[in-house]
């Protein structure tokens, strides 16, 4: 029996024989009789040959009848998930700056459910030899209208024709990806009979030539018949692709700009330890011993504000003083529903043993740059807590069994031209009266690592630091007597 | 050995840069998207991979692709976008492609919001799309498992060639805490048995997950579900808190984990024998453990946001003994309280 099926083995870079399809005809491909994907297929196997880069070539094949690429072309294989096949030439083309990656798609593929990964791949300009097989139907899964259907195309979807009011317009793939700036090459050829296939050899070799000269995307459409699928013989379906399907399709060079395209080249990856510790600045890091100490009484402390009053940096700062004095510490940013041009807060933890939980339901020191904040979270400090609040809040009563503290933060801050540095004040009334046996060097020491970028702002608000924790000094004494 | 501090997102980048990673290839998403951010900045530094890709679909296939030709991918969404990965994941675990997806979990179900959730475990652990098919999952509790879970997720990825998933969360992702760096950076090879590469050695090579003849994919499956029983057999990895006494055990895992482990001391503080087991690997959950603990007579409680996705694997592990549940939702987290109301109740 295997006399009589179509054989397209024995053919350059294609298979001569083809196990990974099984069965007993292991020379005959599963495509019908007249279909354009021997053909097309045919015509990759011999530019891959001929070019040399057989090695060098990865195709990935579609869902759908081309599924089976695999079965034939001799080169790697990588088969996709419905109209993914761009979106995984990327993944391999990024990963292989040698590698020549080919992607076979058919029009329901390509232009239907694969249409973004399309568009975007070719906008991209990724080193990719796209072939686009347009048969006018969804094949494999039994003849349904595609994006390429005619009007009045009859199919399993369309029983009365296509009508462009209920199903729209036959899409035109190479011309939409003709506005777009990055392509290297678009042509649209056809399969139907001898003469067109002559010229479509020429542009599936040019699109591959781009390839092997890594130079960027091509794009080749190929009007490609599948006579199974539209009931049609030999001549009938030859006569539908060039008298019907041309004219919505017309065949064109759309664009080559292979002569004057610069090969794309990626350089390799540095996998060395040196230049990770190097853009981590490891080199730098601070050697922090964490010893375990249960003496160190934990210390939660809750700081809110509005957002852009520096309530997260100040948060951080104390992470990082008590990160320097060799202290387990954590800072968790809250992301409530008022993130957004609202009140912000964030919980640090300090403590001797490794932390539990990372969020201050209860905190021993609240921190509040605002009246709204200062409202909400005062209830929850614990007794014998501390409340530091900016004195622009107004008057408050603490609750019983907690200190309050009004501090001039943003007085003293405006008074040194820096309104944004409040918090800095108030980092400075924490060291002062926050008691959370954290050394004062801490604080300090806190900005050198925070500021590491702009160091002269260091100086800066090591001076409001200090002013802050004075006129706290002072509102503790006045208050003792 | 340096240390410094870090967000949970970062130490991502930090422990996928150290473990030889050589692309990422993302798409926006809160709470996830400082990963992307320093993908973008820390990738390019030294010549490795970056896209920000046109979709969550197109990111997965980007790794897809990548992974096919044997290289180390990691791409990171959450909730919403990893709905959107499903596809491809299956995809992944059906050609058997090595990678690690972070799911840095929101509230859901639908758009929901942006605060954390853990009700991603389903989704993570059961096989979220189709077909017969594990993750390996692994579940961070802190900014240094973040990086350290991550490194692991490619040694495991590549050991049992399958997609790993890393399940944390927007308060992981976001928190800060000292991390001590990796003390060594992996060189990646590739295994020309199975990738295709582009090069001569891997021409003959196929990535596929169709297999038209019914018994063949029948062999491949029963392939994989060997496969998923030695992950069961050698990865399962979990930590006790307090255990050796307990009557009552909470199990939590992730960030719920680190607020039942103050809970535990809490309840100590009252003298109730309360203990924390907290699973690091979800698939594989760790049965055996459980099932001993269940056979001494703890009492279980689990701790999770979510409606109990976890529990149900706590009550299969322990022959179906009654599992106490303390859950919140929508972004909102587990308070110390609650927890400590419910070790109250049942002791």
């Amino acid at each position: 029996m295997a006399a009589i099926e179509k054989v397209i083995g024995g053919h350059p870079g294609i298979y001569e024989t083809f196990p990974r399809k099984g069965g007993a005809a292991i020379t005959a491909t599963h495509y019908c009789a007249g279909c354009g994907h021997g053909i097309l297929h045919k015509l990759i196997g011999e530019a891959m040959a001929d070019l040399g880069i057989q090695d060098r070539c990865v195709v990935i094949s579609p869902v759908g009848c081309a599924v089976f690429a695999y079965y034939y072309l001799d080169s790697g294989h990588v088969q996709a998930a419905h109209g993914r096949a761009p979106a995984v030439a990327t993944g391999i083309s990024r990963a292989e700056d040698n590698a020549v990656v080919i992607s076979y798609q058919g029009d329901g593929d390509l232009g239907s459910i694969g249409l973004n990964e399309t568009i975007q791949a070719a906008n991209r300009g990724e080193k990719l030899a796209v072939f686009f097989v347009n048969n006018s139907v969804y094949g494999m899964t039994g003849g349904q209208m595609a994006p390429t259907t005619l009007i009045g195309e009859v199919t399993a979807t369309t029983p009365n024709g296509r009508d462009a009011q209920e199903q729209g317009y036959p899409i035109h793939i190479c011309e939409l990806l003709d506005t777009l700036k990055a392509p290297v090459f678009i042509e649209r050829a056809s399969l139907s009979d001898i003469e067109h296939i002559r010229k479509a050899r020429r542009a599936v070799k040019k699109a591959l030539e781009i390839q092997r000269d890594k130079k960027g995307y091509a794009f080749v459409e190929l009007l490609s018949p599948c006579p199974t699928i539209l009931r049609m013989d030999a001549k009938a379906i030859a006569r539908f692709i060039n008298e019907q399907m041309e004219k919505e399709f017309p065949l064109k060079r759309f664009r080559d700009k292979s002569a004057e395209a610069q090969a794309i080249t990626r350089p390799k990856s540095d996998f060395s330890q040196e230049s990770l510790d190097k853009i981590f600045g490891c080199e730098s890091g601070i050697c922090v011993q964490f010893q375990e100490d249960p003496v160190f009484v934990v210390k939660g402390v809750k700081i809110a504000g509005f957002g852009g009053q520096g309530v997260l940096s100040m948060g951080l700062a104390l992470a990082q003083a008590g990160f320097g004095s060799g202290r387990y510490v954590s800072y968790y940013p809250d992301y409530g529903p008022e993130q957004r041009g609202g009140t912000s807060n964030c919980s640090v933890v300090i403590s001797g043993q490794p932390i539990g939980s990372p969020v201050v339901d209860h905190p021993d020191v609240l921190v509040a740059f605002n009246r709204p904040s200062l409202e909400k979270f005062a209830p929850t400090v614990k007794k014998g807590g501390l409340i530091l609040y900016d004195s622009l809040a107004g008057q408050f009563q603490a609750p019983e069994g907690v200190k309050a503290i009004s501090v001039p933060a943003t007085g003293i801050a405006t008074e040194r031209r820096t309104a944004q540095a409040a918090n800095t004040a108030m980092f400075g009334a924490l060291m002062q009266a926050g008691n959370l046996g954290l050394p004062n060097e801490a604080y300090g020491n806190a900005f050198r690592v925070t500021f590491a970028k702009k160091p002269k702002l260091i100086t800066k608000n090591l001076d409001i630091l200090e002013a802050g924790a004075q006129a706290t000094r002072v509102l503790e004494m006045s208050a003792r007597k | 050995m340096a240390s410094q501090l870090v967000a949970g997102n970062s130490a991502v980048i930090v422990g996928a840069l150290y473990a030889g990673c050589d692309c990422f290839f993302g798409y926006p998403i809160t709470p996830a998207s400082e990963i992307l951010h320093e993908a973008s900045r820390y990738f390019p530094m030294v010549n490795r991979k970056f896209v920000q890709a046109e979709s969550e679909e197109a990111a997965i296939n980007m790794v897809y692709g990548a992974a096919a030709a044997g290289h180390r991918v990691l791409a990171a969404s959450s909730g919403p976008g990893m709905s959107l990965k499903q596809e491809g994941i299956t995809y992944l675990a059906g050609a058997e492609l090595p990678c690690v997806i972070v799911d840095i979990c929101r509230a859901g179900p639908g758009l929901g919001n942006i605060g954390p959730e853990q009700s991603d475990y389903n989704q993570a652990c059961k096989s979220g799309g189709h077909g017969c098919y594990h993750n390996i999952v692994l579940a961070p509790a802190s900014v240094q498992e973040m990086c350290d879970l991550t490194r692991k997720g490619f040694s495991l990825a590549f050991r049992y060639r399958n997609p790993v998933v890393i399940l944390a969360d927007g308060v992981l992702g976001h928190m800060v805490e000292p991390l001590e760096f990796p003390k060594e950076a992996l060189l990646p090879g590739i295994d020309t048995t199975w990738a295709v590469n582009g090069r001569a050695e891997t021409r003959g090579n196929l990535v596929t997950s169709i297999m038209l003849n019914f018994d063949d994919l029948e062999r491949h499956n029963s392939k994989l579900q060997e496969k998923y029983e030695l992950i069961k057999e050698n990865e399962v990895a979990w930590e006790g808190y307090r255990l050796e006494d307990a009557s009552v055990v909470l199990v939590s895992y992730g960030i719920s984990s680190r607020i039942a482990r103050s809970a535990v001391d809490a309840a100590r503080k009252e003298g109730i024998k309360a203990g924390l087991f907290r699973p690091i690997t979800l698939f594989p959950f760790p049965e055996k453990a459980v099932r001993a603990l269940a056979e001494k007579g703890s009492k279980f409680i689990s701790v999770e946001m979510s409606n109990g996705q976890m529990r149900e694997d706590i009550r299969l592990a322990s022959g179906c003994k009654p599992v106490e549940l303390v859950c919140r939702y929508g972004g909102n987290l587990i308070r110390l309280d609650s927890i400590l109301e419910k070790i109250r109740e049942v002791a």
